[in-house]
């Protein structure tokens, strides 16, 4: 029984450990996927989630082609063995439609797919493993995996989760947190500090949504500096390896940097 | 002190309760504990090696971090140069595991058993007494949670049990709970004079309170008397857990309940031995949904926020009822309140009962809530009558009046005009459905014509109708202090039907013609049309009656009906009616709005009560021998069985040993007068007491179908009557609806409804009657209970509390004591030891140097409290005594 934990203790500790607004531990792997254009695994604790970009490229249904954008196309699996209880998810799982559906839309308004007339960018998400925050994995993840295909975005994507225990806020939930609290996710652009998703499947005190959306928009920035190290490292990494074949200087890192950015 | 994470959280996994106890002991500012939290700390966090026990990798993950923490200690205090280095304090390990300590010496840790650290304290002695015995030295590691055992015996095929009861060897009857101790039920059944009883969780058997269920009875060498004790549940049982993935096999509350019966049968006196026996089959189940509140300490989280599902305990209103084991993910919402939970099943390997969650009925102590629950525990319908219902009304709706007599009209047809009779009646106070009417009148030759006029029920609610149907389910009105809930629609209750003053109404008289010395000469049955002329209360009517200056024909007839009345007492105590007593008290509410009671009084009973009482019995009986008469097969009358005599053999034993009285209980004659000798003459209450208490003695009236039974059990023992019925109330009885009818058929005036002729029909109908009967007494008795309680509150807020009350009962540790004044039955249990002699009902309470020995019977004087129990929200009736001791911290 999942209730014999204490989500937050009389000495201020979560289920495993965590302080109320500490995250779990980051890790991004953008090392080449197959024959992705993109791809992107991120770990947030024990949720590992593991995105695919192709595009992109020439649409293959013409019904969907739209005349003046690119069209974003997401498809989700969810791998049986990612959960304690393994259960095998059929590709047009309710749960899963909704999370992609939800994936999609906070993307059209950052990917730049007006450049891409008439083409589609697929973007695939494989969950391998699930511990709560599985929405902020995937839009964390996919943010990764667009930016190392290529493909213009207006700013980041950093999403995170945060519930409510009692009158404590709280960061990053596990599952256990998730089927406790009420919960929200939050994905904002560190940039310009605009927010392009906020879901919540659960009831939440109208007092209390004000300190916890403040919070997980702050923690979304502190997910930022993790994702843009990993990018400038890749970055860095490719130039360097563009100069032992070519031998030549390249420009300085710091306009990359200014570049990746953007 | 500190506390390790490791050992709370292993404390949290072994029971609930504790933990929340540790941790409000952790909390409290003056015990200076606090928690370390190892696990979380990357020092001494400890991860479990392969092939190493849960509880072997807690062992290690406690010594590491006593390590640490003596390092951390000296870390912490840096060597100051120049300074004598203070002495460091030395980080002990406290367990009573020896394996745990050995292995810890060998690290070079220092430890000590709990034991070996409070003998070094100051005043050692008083604590080590609180410590669990020495010997136990190793502590049971958690087990595993392996495949659960079964806690009780399996039910035999219900094929074998019908073959059982059949053949003798097996014995079937209603289980019942004993509200003292709930590890001891009873039943009763035919085979044996006294009830069998059933001792321990095993030999119950999962049965609950209500349930058909199949006995078999111990040979007679392994017969056991009940216990003496009181054995509260909850005190018991307060270290057990929700959670059922908990082991449940021999934990320590088992343990601790088979204790609790070990020493019961070792002290167990040679006297009143009972047969017992054990639960082997559950004819069948009597499940209902049970009014509960959850108990706070069985849950996990109390966070209002909370979503998780949870496992929590729902502790029953009802004390005869075992707690329910519930899942729900709203538990914290529900605390506080009053729900509803079904029983859904009980598993074998399942301690308690699983149910669920219904609905929740409000807060806790609200009237509404409480009002409601009485109304559900009891089972009584209350929901609105339906439109069908109503439709069965006239369609005059409260315009409806007698219309002109003339010889056409059906509402005339075989009515007698009595409209020109002096005819009252005589009811309580603020009576609305007044349902009879009576009147006297000299006649010219010198007998007295009497009539009693009872509201015509039948004319209005017909045979076979929804009204019909409706009414027979509620069986009868039942009444709460503040609340009335009807059998028939109000606006026949309390309008059509009820025999208001100045109105005229239709009616069914019996008008006898009797001697002055109020023996029947004559006596007829007629439907009839009356007009009242007054309502009286009781007490207007004495005031009346008592008021010489009056002698208008209205207090003329009143007088005449009274001096009949006192003759017919007379003559039925002479036949041997017993005068019983009940515990009655009224409630005395502020305003009908507000309904806070404000006091609490008891019944008054006046001349006119009696008056209005002696000629409802004898209408009742005129009626009863009038359609067993005619329907000697489908009869619907009513008997109370002789008691048998068992049944007073303790009461009996008291009397005799206690005061030196004997209570003759051949017949209900040999009652009545024994009972008139059991008086103090010191103490006026003490004759009531023993007639409150006889009274429990005996068993409950009942309808019945007169073909259903032997023509000589018809009698009614309290009555002393060969044969009663249930005639003059049918507003608030559906019994009386069936007499009026088959009375209306017995006179000509109706045919019967073929209903009526059938036997099996009218034994259904009556079945159910009973039962509701049966409920709704209990329910206004809980009804006035609880106000009794609230008003208790309100007082007891102001002052304290202090009644006079007599001892009815002795236990091992308490005693049952009875406060007239207010009408309820109070525990006063003791902590400390107390000598208890069960042959002669005395204990024996050491206090201050002396002893006081107190006996059933004597008068004592306690002290009422009203308390709100911790867990259940429960608002309950604490009792301790005042005099001759003051019990409190006892």
């Amino acid at each position: 029984m999942s209730s014999r934990v204490e989500i937050l203790n009389d000495g201020g500790f979560r289920s495993d450990g965590r302080k109320q607004y500490e995250l779990r531990d980051i890790t991004i792997d953008l090392s080449q996927q197959g024959t992705a254009d993109g791809s992107a695994i991120i770990t947030h604790g024990l949720t590992q989630v593991m995105v695919t970009v192709f595009g992109p490229r020439e649409a293959k249904m013409r019904s969907q082609t739209l005349h003046d954008r690119a069209v974003l196309n997401v498809e989700m699996s969810v791998a049986p063995f990612s959960t304690g209880e393994r259960r095998k998810r059929s590709r047009a799982d309710r749960r899963i439609l909704e999370l992609s559906a939800a994936i999609e839309s906070t993307f059209e308004p950052v990917v730049q797919t007006s450049l891409y007339p008439r083409s589609q960018i697929d973007i695939y998400i494989h969950v391998l493993q699930q511990d709560g925050g599985l929405l902020q994995a995937c839009i964390n993840a996919t943010t990764l995996a667009l930016i190392t295909a290529g493909v213009p975005l207006l700013d980041f994507v950093c999403a995170v989760s945060g519930g409510v225990h009692s009158t404590e806020p709280l960061l990053d939930l596990t599952t256990l947190e998730e089927n406790d609290l009420p919960n929200l996710t939050v994905a904002v652009m560190p940039r310009t500090r605009k927010v392009t998703l906020v879901t919540m499947e659960t009831r939440l005190h109208v007092e209390r949504f004000r300190d916890i959306f403040e919070l997980a928009c702050e923690a979304g920035q502190t997910i930022h500096k993790e994702m843009k190290r990993a990018v400038k490292d890749r970055t860095v990494a490719l130039v360097g390896a563009m100069d032992a074949g070519a031998k030549h200087p390249s420009g300085d890192p710091d306009r990359d940097l200014t570049m990746e950015d953007r | 002190m500190i506390l390790l994470q490791t050992v709370v959280e292993e404390v949290r996994h072994r029971s609930l309760p504790l933990y929340n106890r540790l941790k409000a002991l952790v909390k409290s500012d003056d015990k200076r504990i606090w928690i370390f939290y190892n696990e979380y700390r990357s020092e001494t966090a400890v991860i479990r090696e392969e092939g190493e026990s849960p509880n072997d990798r807690n062992d290690r993950g406690i010594r590491k971090a006593t390590a640490w923490y003596n390092n951390h200690v000296s870390l912490a205090r840096p060597p100051v140069r120049g300074q004598a280095k203070s002495p460091l304090p030395t980080v002990v390990l406290l367990t009573d595991d020896v394996a745990n300590r050995q292995k810890a010496e060998r690290e070079g840790l220092t430890c000590m058993s709990v034991r070996k650290y409070v003998e070094g304290m100051k005043e050692s002695g008083q604590l080590l007494d609180l410590l669990s015995v020495a010997g136990s030295d190793t502590i049971e590691p958690t087990q595993a949670v392996a495949a659960r055992q079964a806690l009780y015996p399996d039910y035999l095929p219900m094929a074998t049990l019908l073959a059982g009861i059949k053949s003798g060897h097996l014995h079937q009857g209603h289980f019942n709970a004993n509200q003292y101790n709930y590890l001891e039920g009873s039943v009763s059944v035919p085979a044996f004079e006294k009830p069998v009883l059933l001792i321990g969780r095993e030999h119950m058997n999962r049965a609950v309170q209500g349930d058909i269920v199949a006995v078999e009875v111990f040979d007679e060498k392994d017969w056991k008397a009940p216990a003496d004790e009181v054995v509260d549940q909850e005190a018991t049982l307060k270290n057990d857990d929700a959670d059922d993935s908990e082991e449940e096999g021999e934990d320590d509350e088992a343990l601790a309940e088979r204790k609790v019966l070990q020493t019961e049968l070792a002290k167990q006196s040679t006297s009143s031995k009972q047969p017992t026996g054990r639960v082997v089959g559950i004819v069948k189940r009597n499940w209902r949904s049970y009014v509960c509140h959850i108990d706070s300490t069985s849950l996990t989280s109390t966070n209002p926020t909370s979503l998780s599902q949870q496992t929590v305990f729902a502790t029953p209103v009802s004390r005869l009822l075992p707690r329910i084991r519930l899942r729900t993910r709203q538990a914290p919402m529900l605390i506080g309140q009053k729900i509803l939970v079904t029983i859904d099943r009980w598993e074998r390997t399942s301690r308690y009962p699983e149910g669920h969650f219904v609905r929740a009925l409000g807060k806790v102590q609200s009237k509404e809530a409480e009002q409601e629950s009485l109304l559900l525990e009891f089972d009584v319908p209350y929901r609105p009558f339906g439109k069908a219902i109503l439709d069965c009304l006239p369609p005059e709706g409260d315009k409806w009046v007698v219309p002109p007599k003339s010889a056409t009209d059906p509402n005339w047809r075989d009515r007698e005009d009595l409209r020109d009779l002096i005819v009252c009646s005589i009811d309580p106070p603020g009576c609305q459905d007044i349902d009879d009417a009576l009147h006297a009148r000299r006649l010219p030759n010198g007998n007295i014509e009497a009539g009693v006029h009872i509201a015509d029920v039948s004319h209005f609610v017909l045979p076979d109708t929804p009204m019909d149907h409706e009414a027979a389910a509620r069986g009868t009105t039942v009444y709460l202090v503040d609340k009335r809930i009807d059998m028939l629609p109000a606006l026949l209750g309390t309008n059509l039907c009820s025999l208001r003053p100045h109105v005229e109404r239709l009616a069914f008289s019996v008008i006898w013609e009797l001697s002055p010395e109020a023996e029947i000469v004559n006596v007829r049955f007629t439907k009839s049309v009356i007009a009242s002329k007054s309502a009286f209360t009781y007490e207007e009517a004495q005031v009346r009656k008592d008021d010489p200056k009056l002698s208008d024909s209205l207090t003329e007839s009143i007088r005449l009906l009274n001096d009949l009345a006192r003759k017919l007492k007379a003559a039925r105590m002479a036949a041997g009616a017993l005068n019983l007593a009940s515990p009655e008290v009224k409630i005395q509410l502020d305003s009908s709005e507000s309904s806070d009671p404000i006091d609490v009084e008891q019944k008054e009973l006046r001349e006119t009560n009696s008056l209005v009482e002696e000629f409802m019995l004898l209408a009742n009986i005129s009626v009863a021998g009038k359609i067993q008469e005619t329907f000697p097969q489908t009869a619907v009358l009513r008997r109370h069985l002789p008691p048998p005599k068992a049944n007073f053999e303790k009461l009996q034993d008291i009397l005799k040993k206690r005061r030196g009285m004997t209570l003759d209980v051949s017949s209900s004659g040999a009652l009545a007068s024994s009972l008139d000798r059991c008086v103090d003459p010191d103490e006026p209450a003490f004759n009531t007491l023993v007639r409150i208490m006889a009274t429990r003695c005996m068993l409950s009236a009942e309808y019945f179908c007169s073909g259903s039974v032997a023509r000589d059990t018809f009698g009614h023992y309290g009555l002393a009557s060969p044969i009663y019925t249930h005639f003059t109330s049918p507003i608030r009885r559906y019994a009386d609806v069936l007499a009026h009818r088959q009375l209306s058929a017995a006179i000509g005036y109706t045919s019967l409804h073929p209903s009526l002729h059938s036997k099996s029909h009218v034994e259904r109908v009556l079945e159910v009657v009973n039962k509701r009967h049966r409920m709704a007494q209990m329910a206004s008795r809980a009804s006035v209970e609880f106000y009794v309680g609230l008003a208790l509150k309100a007082r007891s807020e102001k002052e304290t509390v202090i009644e006079d009350a007599f001892v009815i009962r002795t236990f091992r540790n308490g005693l049952g004591v009875f406060v007239s004044r207010l009408g309820i039955e109070g525990l006063v249990t003791f902590k400390r030891e107390i000598q208890f002699d069960a042959d002669n009902y005395v204990i024996t309470i050491p206090a201050d140097e002396q002893l006081v020995a107190i006996a059933v019977f004597d008068k004592v004087k306690v002290l009422v409290e009203v308390e709100q129990d911790k867990n259940t929200q429960r608002g309950r009736v604490v009792m301790s005594l005042a005099h001759p001791i003051d019990s409190r911290g006892m």
